[in-house]
């Protein structure tokens, strides 16, 4: 079982290190849409600090919203989805593998990058740590939620647009929980309770979100 | 007859096409004498608030809206998982069929909410927890309303749509409860509480009759609307044909 496990893993990660400029996208992404803000809002640094914790994490959902389909689409298209599906590993296993490649490429970056954008923005240094590690709380939630949205509308010619409405409510909480959490860390407050909710929302996502992704999975295959 | 083969009658299509048709009359009669008391007793009986005037008339539409709006996404969610684990057609059509409907209570709820809000809270919007989850619910529906209008295939849509609707009620609590703690300004829940409610009876009763009243109003168009849908998808069997042809 592990097998499959590793070799889906490892086949998504050559994939993905052959495809550079993919990988490289949603970091521009990330980058360029936090780069409108300040241009929007004025550069005045005290209202960039009030934000910046939003912003931030707005910016990082929408870069996760924009790579997901990668996760599947090209899997679907030419038939090693199918493939998969049919395997005698679980699907859900194999779901988890290719949402842990999915994140590890576009997920990390993030994070690693995100020190760097926030000390544009003037996020205080004592809020560093609790942003990187509300995304890194965050970001597999985002993956593993967007999975299930992305499964179900694989198969579809236009699911873009779709798959924005279908998943961004979802995402809602996970939202609320971290911007709160760098927020507060900011003011120099205590942040548990917001960090136990996030780690509490990716023990669910990462035991429910993989079966229904899965399930999703086959009904788009039309199994 | 037994339970379990009344039941099995009823889940042919056949057979619920006959039974609903017949139950439609009854409701949409206890549904209507059940508005008439509602809005009488809340509009015009019922006492104007101390503090809100009669403003507070507002809450006999927005409350009932706002509660159908949740159970009506439970019922599709119940439903949904009728049909992914049974298989059973007519539960996919009562979730099919509650969408639009369980939408327009949320909208409603929204839209009265709103109406309330200006003079009371002098604006039309807040960005208060309990508003903010209501129309987080009304994007739950709408993405799932997407969702099935975008698969072509009617089974495939039905079995994704299930799926989605079963991960948004996962979902609900916890956007719900996320959203409270993050900003709130509605007040709290005053009918269902430990100690009691904390309404004035002259308002509970007719709260509660339009409660009841739009229980009853989801119940009849909800068959109505299944009953169109059936026709619709099983327009090629011979039954359909009999029900159209017969005068």
């Amino acid at each position: 079982m592990l097998r499959g496990f590793v070799a889906i893993l490892r086949r998504d990660l050559l994939l993905a290190f052959r495809h550079r400029s993919e990988l490289v996208n949603p970091m521009m992404f990330f980058v360029i849409v936090l780069t409108l803000f300040p241009l929007a809002l004025g550069p005045d640094a005290s209202t960039l600090r009030g934000i910046a914790a939003g912003v931030l994490w707005v910016a990082a959902l929408l870069a996760a919203l924009l790579s997901l389909e990668g996760m599947f689409r090209s899997d679907f298209e030419d038939g090693a989805l199918e493939q998969m599906a049919l395997s005698s590993q679980p699907l859900a296993l194999l779901v988890v593998a290719k949402v842990l490649a999915h994140w590890l490429v576009t997920g990390v970056p993030l994070i690693v990058l995100a020190p760097v954008l926030a000390v544009l923005l003037d996020l205080p240094a004592a809020a560093l740590p609790v942003l990187m590690l509300t995304l890194l709380l965050g970001t597999p939630v985002l993956s593993l939620v967007g999975a299930i949205g992305m499964a179900l509308t694989v198969g579809l010619r236009r699911g873009g647009l779709l798959l924005s409405l279908l998943v961004l409510p979802l995402y809602v909480p996970i939202l609320i929980f971290a911007a709160s959490a760098v927020a507060d860390a900011a003011l120099g407050l205590q942040v548990g309770a917001q960090l136990n909710m996030m780690g509490a929302l990716l023990a669910l996502a990462l035991s429910l979100g993989p079966i229904a992704t899965a399930a999703a999975l086959r009904i788009s295959l039309g199994a | 007859m037994s339970m379990w083969a009344w039941f099995h009658r009823l889940a042919s299509p056949k057979h619920f096409y006959r039974i609903a048709g017949r139950w439609i009359p009854w409701l949409t009669a206890v549904c209507v004498v059940l508005f008439v008391v509602g809005l009488y007793t809340g509009l015009y009986a019922s006492p104007p608030d101390y503090q809100q005037g009669d403003t507070i008339r507002i809450m006999y539409v927005h409350v009932p809206a706002a509660w159908l709006s949740l159970f009506v996404y439970v019922v599709m969610a119940g439903a949904s998982a009728v049909y992914l684990i049974w298989r059973i057609k007519l539960a996919d059509l009562v979730a099919l069929s509650s969408a639009p409907i369980g939408a327009s209570f949320t909208f409603l709820a929204l839209a009265t909410g709103s109406l309330w809000g200006k003079p009371i809270w002098f604006t039309w919007w807040v960005w208060d927890g309990r508003l903010t989850s209501e129309l987080i619910l009304l994007f739950l529906y709408l993405g799932y309303m997407g969702l099935r209008a975008a698969i072509d295939d009617r089974r495939s849509a039905a079995r994704a749509g299930a799926v989605l609707a079963l991960v948004g009620v996962v979902n609900v609590p916890i956007i719900h409860y996320s959203v409270e703690w993050w900003a709130t300004l509605h007040q709290g829940s005053t009918v269902f509480r430990a100690e009691g409610p904390a309404i004035h009876p002259s308002q509970l009763l007719p709260l509660l009759v339009m409660g009841l009243a739009f229980t009853v109003f989801y119940l009849t168009i909800v068959l109505i609307r299944a009953r169109a849908e059936l026709l619709l998808q099983e327009r090629r069997s011979a039954w359909v044909r009999e029900v159209i042809d017969s005068p």
